[in-house]
Parts: structure tokens; C-alpha cells; sequence
């Protein structure tokens, strides 16, 4: 059965409080961070960016279970903020793993849905044969303007999911889609921040996909909410997942472990990739695991997962930081410096 | 830095591929292509080094070029890797926080750029290890 082999995880160690952020803009910090359930987000380093998340987060999931990486015939990275507009960051992960070169790679683009597309991909691949493993990558250091709504929760971070049907950790046990062409966020060719529709994001963006992906998952598969331990859906803040997991059926226990956004912020393609990895850190064999994420513009993919006995002798979780070890490890940066970090003082 | 060359050393700046000589057990890095040991005798294989080591000394950098601008004050160090050999590399840390004997990993990172519209030098940097 096709499933994730290993994962990885990356998230960078500086951080700022969305207080600071708001003093900044003579902002109501009570107001934001209640409006949005979030307290911090993480910030790059200046010599990082979605490929060396990439990277970090690929070396982790080998770390954990050494496969051979020649063995990895494709290499996909989600990302909106890929550092080159016309060159892959798929190969410079594909090179920095030691895939190359006998692999096809390509980078994909879909907001904050990414990275499950990655995975999706990924699966088709491993599952009709023509491969043995296929590596897929949410990575993002999401941009917001200076001052804009998106700025206080614009955050850094990606993981990676080795996708193949020897042995997996978790099985992929079915995926589905809910794709339709709704401009609720983008960004043009040439600028430097995304625009959005405001309020409009939520009801026919973020509510409207992922009610049509999850429920179409539920259907599919047969089942209820309360058959699966964890589940984990896109957090562009804290209340839109909480408000769909509670809509659908799902408990608050349920999508605990896998919603980091309260202190992480919103990693973009990142985000449900880091929070499948931060419930994949604590699963056990049994555990079932709903999945869904969103992508503005728009789309939803959902995934039912199953963690098998492999999890506990077939990998070893310790040889690299759990999400939740990566997010206590945290320095506190200024706006000054935070906007030195983020390149938003043009010299 | 000439795309060319850059290209030509993407193995050793990504994942710390030197050399090492069979012949006497010498390791390289950056690779030679001849092991000063052993000469004509040498046999000199492609060797991946860990990416683990331990920090011999270092330079705390206030005065950087352009292209480090953005990074300074940084630490640059003499790291002796666990193969046993040298590299000059960026340590990623608060000025204060390094030390002689430091043990370091390798990580992923940004050495530099060629201006806004040029190529990004991916490469090799080291952090803490504890
Ligand atoms: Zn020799």
C-alpha cells in the first residue's frame, strides 16, 4: 500500500510576537491575536529560504530512515515564495539529497495547497509502479505587506514526505480534491506582495473547499469523525480550522497535536505538512489520521491515513527534532530586525 | 564567482564531497586531485564527510564585505571535521555563544548571491551541535 516511508521537518529558530508586530502599526495587539488565535510566527534566518527549508527538512526524513537515495525517481516542492521565478528548487533538493541526477522534478504552485498536491503527485507515481519513492515538499516563507492583515501571521517553515509502498509508516489509505476557480487570494507576476479579497477568503475560499474536500473524503472512506485519532486541516490562523474541524464533527482533542499556528504562524505550503509531521512525531500504529488542506485561488485536498507498526522499527523518530522541539527553540526578534530578516528594507 | 565555477563545485558546497586517498588514508577538503603523501602512489576516491565536527578557532566579523552585509557581526570559523580534516566556514550562532571546541554540524544554507538577478550560491554553513 502506498504511504509515507519518512518525514522531516524544518522550522527556523527566530520568532516575533504579534504584539510587537502591532505596536509597530499602532495596531490592537488583544484585538489581532484574539481575532486570530495567534501569539508568534516564525521568521527566517537571513541565509534561508524555502529551498533550504526544503533541504533541512529532506535530510531529516533520511535521517530518520536511511533509504538509498538514488532509489528517489522524483522530487516535488510546493512553495509560493520558490526563490527563483524561472529556475527549480526541486533540483537544488534533489542535488543537496543525492537523487541526482536519474529523477524528474518540477516545483508546483497552488497558494497553500501545495505541498498535499506534491503528495498527491507523489502517490500516483509510487502506486501505478513507475517508481520506487517520490519526495514531496511544502516549504514557504510567506510574504506579507508591511502592515497588512497577512503580515501578522506571514510565517517560515516546510516539510518533506518520502512517498512509497515498502514498508510505510502511515499508509495513504485514499486522497480526493475539491478544486474551483475563485480569486480570494493571489498575487501578479512582478510584485512583491500578495493581495486578497478580505472577508471574502473565508466562506467561498477556506470554508466552502474544505467542507467540499472533507466531506467528500468522509464519504469516500465510509467513516466518521470520531474514527480517527488526529486530524489536521490548513491554519492560515487558529479559528478557521478550529471553526471546520468543529463544523465537521471533529473534537478539539482530535487536532491538537497537529495545530501549530498559535505559535508558528501561517507557513503557507508548510503548514498542513508541518502539522501532519508534528502528529506523525507523537502517532502510534493504529492511529488514523484526516487530513485536509487549502489552497487560495482555490483547491482542497484531503487524505485518510493510517499509521501502521512500521512507525516504531522501521524508522527512528529521535534522529531529528520533532516539530514541537523545533518551536521551543526560539530567539525573539524585533520589527526592526525582523524586517532586516525579511528583506523589507530595500537598500 | 563565474556560474561555471560555481556549477563545477555545487557537490562540495552542498553536500561536503572532498577526496581521500586510498593509498595512505589522507582526506581532502576542498578535493585534491593529487595526494601530496603518496604522489604518483595515491589513489584518490570521491569522499562525503559527515558534516560533524568541532569548531579549532574563530574570528568574530564587524566589518563585512557587501555581499555579508546582512549578516554581520558573524562568526567565521576553522572547523576540523570528524574525518579529520579543515574547513573555513560561517558558523551560524550569537557572536557570544561560540568557542574553541564547539561541536558543529553542517546545515543548508545561502552563502551568498550574485546581486538581485543572479544566481543564489546555495552551500554549506555549520551550527551548534548540542
Ligand atoms: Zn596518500
Amino acid at each position: 500500500m502506498v504511504g509515507i516511508i519518512t518525514y522531516g521537518a524544518y522550522i527556523p529558530r527566530f520568532r516575533i510576537k504579534i504584539e510587537e508586530i502591532a505596536r509597530v502599526w499602532g495596531a490592537n495587539s488583544a484585538e489581532i491575536t484574539g481575532g486570530l488565535g495567534v501569539f508568534e510566527k516564525s521568521v527566517p534566518d537571513y541565509d534561508e529560504n524555502a529551498a533550504t527549508f526544503s533541504v533541512e527538512a529532506a535530510r531529516s526524513a533520511l535521517l530518520r530512515r536511511p533509504v538509498d537515495p538514488a532509489e528517489i525517481k522524483a522530487v516535488y516542492v510546493g512553495s509560493e515564495s520558490h526563490p527563483y521565478a524561472v529556475k527549480p528548487t526541486s533540483v537544488t533538493v534533489g542535488e543537496a539529497i543525492g537523487a541526482t541526477p536519474v529523477m524528474t522534478a518540477a516545483d508546483y504552485e497552488f497558494a497553500c495547497k501545495a505541498g498535499t498536491a506534491a503528495i498527491q503527485t507523489a502517490m500516483g507515481l509510487v502506486s501505478s509502479g513507475m517508481m520506487k519513492y517520490a519526495l514531496a515538499i511544502g516549504s514557504d516563507t510567506a510574504q506579507g505587506a508591511p502592515g497588512d492583515a497577512l503580515e501578522y501571521t506571514a510565517a517560515a517553515g516546510g516539510a518533506a514526505f518520502l512517498i512509497g509502498n515498502d514498508d510505510p509508516i502511515a499508509v495513504i489509505n485514499d486522497t480526493c480534491s475539491y478544486s474551483t476557480d475563485t480569486p480570494d487570494f493571489w498575487r501578479r507576476e512582478g510584485e512583491t506582495y500578495p493581495k486578497h479579497g478580505g472577508r471574502f477568503s473565508g466562506d467561498p475560499g477556506y470554508f466552502k473547499h474544505v467542507f467540499g474536500a472533507a466531506k467528500m473524503m468522509l464519504e469516500i472512506c465510509g467513516t466518521k469523525p470520531s474514527d480517527y485519532t488526529y486530524a489536521v486541516f490548513h491554519q492560515p490562523n487558529a479559528k478557521f480550522p478550529q471553526k471546520a474541524a468543529q463544523q465537521l464533527g471533529f473534537t478539539p482533542a482530535q487536532i491538537k497535536a497537529g495545530l501549530l499556528v498559535p505559535y508558528l504562524g501561517n507557513t503557507y505550503s508548510g503548514a498542513v505538512p508541518l502539522g501532519l509531521s508534528a502528529i506523525l512525531d507523537v502517532a502510534k500504529p493504529g492511529d488514523r489520521i484526516f487530513v485536509t488542506s487549502y489552497g487560495s485561488g482555490a483547491g482542497s485536498d484531503a487524505f485518510d491515513i493510517t499509521v501502521t507498526d512500521a512507525i516504531l522499527d522501521k524508522i527512528d523518530r529521535s534522529r531529528a527534532p520533532s516539530a514541537q522541539q523545533m518551536l521551543a527553540q526560539k530567539k525573539y526578534v524585533d520589527y526592526a530586525v525582523y524586517a532586516r530578516h525579511k528583506g523589507k528594507i530595500r537598500m | 564567482m563565474t556560474v561555471a565555477r560555481f556549477w563545477r563545485e555545487i557537490p562540495q558546497r552542498y553536500n561536503l564531497v572532498g577526496t581521500k586517498c586510498e593509498t595512505c588514508g589522507a582526506v581532502f577538503f576542498p578535493p585534491r586531485t593529487l595526494c601530496p603523501h603518496c604522489r604518483r602512489d595515491g589513489k584518490i576516491v570521491p569522499c562525503k564527510f559527515s558534516g560533524k565536527g568541532k569548531v579549532m578557532t574563530y574570528s568574530v566579523i564587524h566589518s563585512a564585505s557587501d555581499q555579508y552585509f546582512d549578516l554581520k557581526p558573524y562568526v567565521l570559523a576553522i572547523i576540523e571535521l570528524e574525518e579529520g580534516t579543515r574547513v573555513t566556514s560561517h558558523v551560524i550562532c550569537e557572536p557570544d555563544d561560540v568557542y574553541i571546541g564547539m561541536p558543529v554540524k553542517s546545515v543548508f544554507r545561502v552563502l551568498d548571491c550574485d546581486g538581485p538577478d543572479g544566481v543564489i550560491h546555495y552551500g554549506t554553513k555549520f551550527t551548534s551541535d548540542v
